[in-house]
Formats: structure tokens, sequence, C-alpha cells
């Protein structure tokens, strides 16, 4: 696939010395969902402030689609599209005016019928009259989507779309950019929310402390940092973990009917076999088995607890 | 160019000030009005003729400018400190415009409110007292010149606060006083030498007198002067905006 964003060496330190993002370097590739998972005060905004144009890098260099972001500027802002995280807003327009700004501001001349399939598209038609400040919360997102698309741009940023938005809303939300994917755009969001990642990414990138931690597609990201448990539902219930067993890495669970084996599926060996046996030996025998992988989440507190 | 943006800013800056138009004129007119009433037509018929010109008619250009000067300085400043403010500054940022394009969507609106505004108080003022405009071209290249200088002078004002209270503070502490001082009500001629030449320092003293001038030929001070003056402040605003963009200040981190 071909990379439609590069981030090469990036850094950025603020006026006030504060050392926000360092050394990032990343590629993002043409049509896929992007996922920048990330705990408050990472640096997420930061990045994408600095590809959209909002924030001036201290140093490195980002291209989009291979052009370099501060020489060719109008070109790749032409083609980005950003809802930013804040709900900013001009309260006192209405909805229509507003997106029509949106296209003009971005260059293109009006078109009445597009502005009205994104309104359509995001639940807004019947609202293109309304005031922005009579709208609710998930409106006022839904409408910062569509200025961000009246421009038809390639690239669509969303910075925490689903921030503070009820469960409900969160899965129309994801529905939204699901549809704009398969409309052929790439697509780069952020979000401290693993299962928002895992539902939605092809690929993940892990950042924190400003520093990008790894950069992986989500299932092969699952795969090789999935810690697996072995749930063994035992036939008869043990008061402790017998000494035989204690090298085995083991957890009494249900009032001692089942006994939990915490294994790496990346490790040479997983120790199921040993511990299958060192069972045997000590007579003990199970009534059923069961495996559960660990979610992003796990897999995400580990690596910011290695990045400390 | 892209022109659709440079429509989009001026026609949004526009429709704003059309939803609070009644108010956006009502008081600049009614209090320009209350001038013309209380010096051109109770006091003004106690002075005598200054230079030929009747005491009522030769306040008129320097009330004209008071408005121009204080509209386009609030309105400017105002324009570009609200997208600052609200947080909305950031679609103008992303944007694929230049610097060039964004000062003409804000600074063109700016100006062209407060020069509707002009029109509108001479239009007032020619019902309360006689005028005359010996210079048409003249006027009008100072009417315009000044709401561009002074919607600059905002637009910088606008960047620069970091409050409500520093947008009102410029118009009201700074022009207005400097206005009043700046031979709005008198000729210099009517002070004491020495007051004379401080006043010389004031550089509204060169916009009231060239304004004045296209209307009855009379100055206090040379034309050229006052040109130059005026087209001098506007490239000084024209380079503190280039910096304003070059480094980002106040407007990106
Ligand atoms: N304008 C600024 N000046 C100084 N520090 C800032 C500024 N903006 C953000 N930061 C700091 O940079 C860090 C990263 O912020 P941000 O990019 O917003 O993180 P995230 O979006 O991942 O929550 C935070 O610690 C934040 O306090
Ligand atoms: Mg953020």
């Amino acid at each position: 696939m071909t990379s439609i964003i590069s981030v090469e060496k990036l850094s950025k330190t603020y006026a006030s010395g504060f050392e926000a993002l360092r050394d990032i370097n990343l590629e993002i590739r043409k049509g896929e969902i992007f996922a920048l998972l990330g705990p408050n005060g990472a640096g997420k905004t930061t990045l994408i402030s600095i590809i959209c144009g909002i924030v001036n890098a201290s140093a490195g260099k980002v291209t989009v689609a291979g052009r370099d972001i501060k020489a060719d500027y109008r070109a790749v802002r032409s083609m980005i599209g950003l809802v930013p995280q804040e709900l900013a807003t001009d309260m006192f327009e209405t909805v229509l005016a507003t997106v029509t700004f949106s296209r003009g501001l971005f260059g293109r001349p009006k078109d009445s019928a597009l502005i009205e399939r994104i309104l359509r598209q995001l639940s807004l038609w019947d609202k293109r009259d309304s005031k922005i400040v009579t709208l609710s919360g998930g409106m006022k997102r839904r409408l910062l989507i569509a200025k961000a698309l009246a421009h038809e741009p390639d690239i669509l940023f969303l910075d925490e779309p689903t921030a503070g938005v009820d469960v409900e809303l969160r899965k129309d939300m994801w529905e939204i950019v699901r549809s704009m994917r398969e409309s052929g755009v790439t697509i780069i969001l952020t979000t401290h929310y693993i299962e928002e990642a895992e539902e939605m990414a092809d690929r993940v990138g892990v950042i924190a402390k400003g520093e990008i931690i790894l950069v992986e597609e989500k299932a092969e990201l699952m795969r090789k940092l999935g810690r697996k448990q072995l749930v063994l539902q035992l036939q008869d219930k043990l008061s402790e973990i017998p000494p035989s067993l204690h090298m085995h890495n083991l957890q009494l669970i249900g009032d001692g009917e089942e006994l939990v084996f915490h294994y790496d599926t990346r490790a040479e060996r997983t120790g199921i076999t040993a511990l299958l046996n060192d069972m045997r030996t000590a007579g003990m025998t199970f009534k059923d088995l069961r495996t559960t992988q660990s979610s992003l989440e796990d897999i995400f507190v580990d690596l910011v607890r290695q990045a400390r | 160019m892209n022109i659709h943006a440079v429509r989009a800013i001026y026609g949004f800056e526009m429709s704003r000030w059309g939803r609070t138009l009644l108010q956006s004129i009502v008081s600049p007119v009614l209090s320009t009005s209350l001038y013309f009433v209380v010096f051109g037509a109770a006091i003004g018929s106690r002075i005598a003729e200054i230079d030929g010109v009747s005491y009522g008619a030769f306040i008129v250009p320097g009330l004209i400018m008071l408005t121009l000067l204080t509209e386009s300085t609030s309105n400017a400043s105002f324009g570009i400190y609200f997208p600052r403010f609200t947080g909305t500054i950031y679609e103008l940022l992303s944007a694929p415009v230049s610097p060039i394009e964004i000062v003409m969507g804000y600074v063109g609106a700016a100006a062209t409110k407060s020069i509707i505004l002009g029109l509108i108080i001479l239009a007032t003022a020619s019902l309360f007292v006689p005028l005359r405009i010996d210079h048409p071209v003249w006027m009008v290249t100072f009417l315009v010149l000044t709401a561009l200088t002074f919607s600059l002078f905002g637009f910088i004002i606008g960047v620069w606060a970091d409050g409500f209270e520093k947008l009102q503070v410029v118009p009201l502490l700074v022009i207005t006083p400097l206005v009043f001082l700046g031979g709005t009500f008198y000729s210099l001629n009517m002070l004491p030498p020495f007051w004379q030449t401080v006043t010389l320092f004031n550089p509204l003293v060169y916009l009231i007198n060239g304004f004045r001038w296209s209307f009855y030929g009379v100055s206090d001070v040379n034309i050229g002067l006052s040109l130059a003056m005026t087209l001098a402040f506007l490239v000084l605003c024209m380079a503190v905006i280039w910096y304003i963009f070059r480094s980002g200040y106040r407007l990106k981190a």
C-alpha cells in the first residue's frame, strides 16, 4: 500500500519549554483507518495540529502525498479535513451557512447539492436553518465533521471523536467513520479508548509521553503482544495451589474451582504442556478448559508501563 | 489566489455585521448627531467661522474621522479576536489560505463597514450643516486609506489582545483622545505655540487635516505630509502583520 502521510524525525517543544513530541516517525497508508492511541497529554493533538498547520514543529519534516506541508501548504491543506477535539463553533451561525463557509474557505466553488448530501449523511439536513447554539453536543460533533468534509478532503483527522459521547452515539460515530472510509477517505483518529481503536482501526500507533512506542496492524498487535489465559475448571475444589505447581504462573479463582494460567503467545514455549504434565503427576483432573485473550487495553497498559 | 476563501471570510464578517446592523449603525450615527446638535448648532452658533468655514461644518470631517478610526479598529480587532476566543481559528489556520488572503477578508470587511458608516454620517451631517466638498476624489482617497489603515491596525490589536478589555481599551483610551486632541474641534492656530508643536506629534492631526482639506481646501498642515503620514502608517501596519504571520505570533503555538 502506498503511504499518504510521512512524518520524519518530528519534534515539538512548546514555548513553555515542554517537550510534547520527541523524534516522531510515522507513515500513514492511503485508505486506511489509523488509530493514534495514547493517554491524555501524550501528544496526540499536538501531532495532528502540526500536520494540519495549526502548530509549528520545532524540528522534522512532514509530507502529504509527497508534498511538504510548509512549502506546499495550499495543495496539502486542500487534501485535509480536521475535526478538532474541542467543539469550537460560531454559535450564532446556521448549520448550512457554516458548512458552506468551510467549503469556500478551503478554496472550493459553491456546490449546494454536495453540501446537502453531506448534511443528510450526517443527519443534519433537518437542522440546516438552525443556529448552532441550539444543537446538542452530538449534533455539534457531526456538524464539525460536515465542515471538515465540505471540501471533499482525501484525508480526515478526527481528534477524539467520541470523547464524552455516550455509547449509542459512539456507535453512530463508528458507522459514520466506516462509511467515510468506504468512500476512499484516509482516516486518522486519536483516542484514549482502547475499544475504539480495537473496533475501528486497521492499524494502531501507540503514543505516550511524546513518543511513538509502536505501530502495528491491529490484528498483528493483538497476536504479537496478546497475553492469553488458560482457564481450567477443576474436578475437585482446591483451597490453595499445591507446592508442586508453584513454578507455574497460576491463580486460583471462583472459590477454588478454577485455575488460571497466564501465558505469552510470543514465547517460544507457552508452558502449557509442562503445566498439564505437572498437574497429572499431582493427580489433578479438570472438567473443562477455555482460553481468553487480553484486550488491547491490557496490552496498552503494559506498553505504557514499559515506556515509563 | 484562493478567491473563494477571501469571499467566504468577507461574506462571513459582513453577515455577522448584518445580524446586528441596527445597533451597528444607530449608535455611531446617534452619537455623532449629538455632536452636531451640541457643538454645531448650540455652541457653534456663538463661535466665529474658522478659515471661512462655519464651525458646524468645520467639525464634520473630524467627526467622520472619529467614527472611521474607532469603527475600523474595533471591527477588525473583534473580527480576528473572536475566532481566537471561541477556538474556531483552527479552521482558518488549517485552511489553504495565505496571510494576504486572510487579511484581505477580515480587513476588507472591516474597512467596508466603516466606510459605509462614514458615508452615513456624512449624509446625516448634511442634514444639520451646509457641507461642501472641494476635492471629492481626495475625500474618497482619504476615506478609503484611513479605513484600510486602521482596519489593519485593528487586526493587529485583535491578534495581540488576550482579553475583551484590551479590544475596548485601544479605541477608547488611544484613538478617541488623539482624535479630540488632533484638531477635530479647533484649528491648530487657536492653540498657544508650545501646544501647536506638541500636537504635531499626534499622527491623527495629519489625517484629520488632510480629510478636512478635501472638504474645504483649508489645512493646518501640508497635504503632502498628511498623505505621507497616512501611507507611512499603512506600511507600518502591513509590516507588523507580515511579522505576525511569519512568526506565528499569538496565532500558532
Ligand atoms: N500551547 C501549549 N503550550 C505548552 N504546553 C502545551 C501546549 N499545548 C499542549 N501542551 C502540552 O503538551 C502535552 C501534549 O498535549 P496534547 O498534544 O494536547 O496531548 P493529547 O492530545 O495526547 O492529550 C500536554 O502535556 C500538554 O499540557
Ligand atoms: Mg488531545
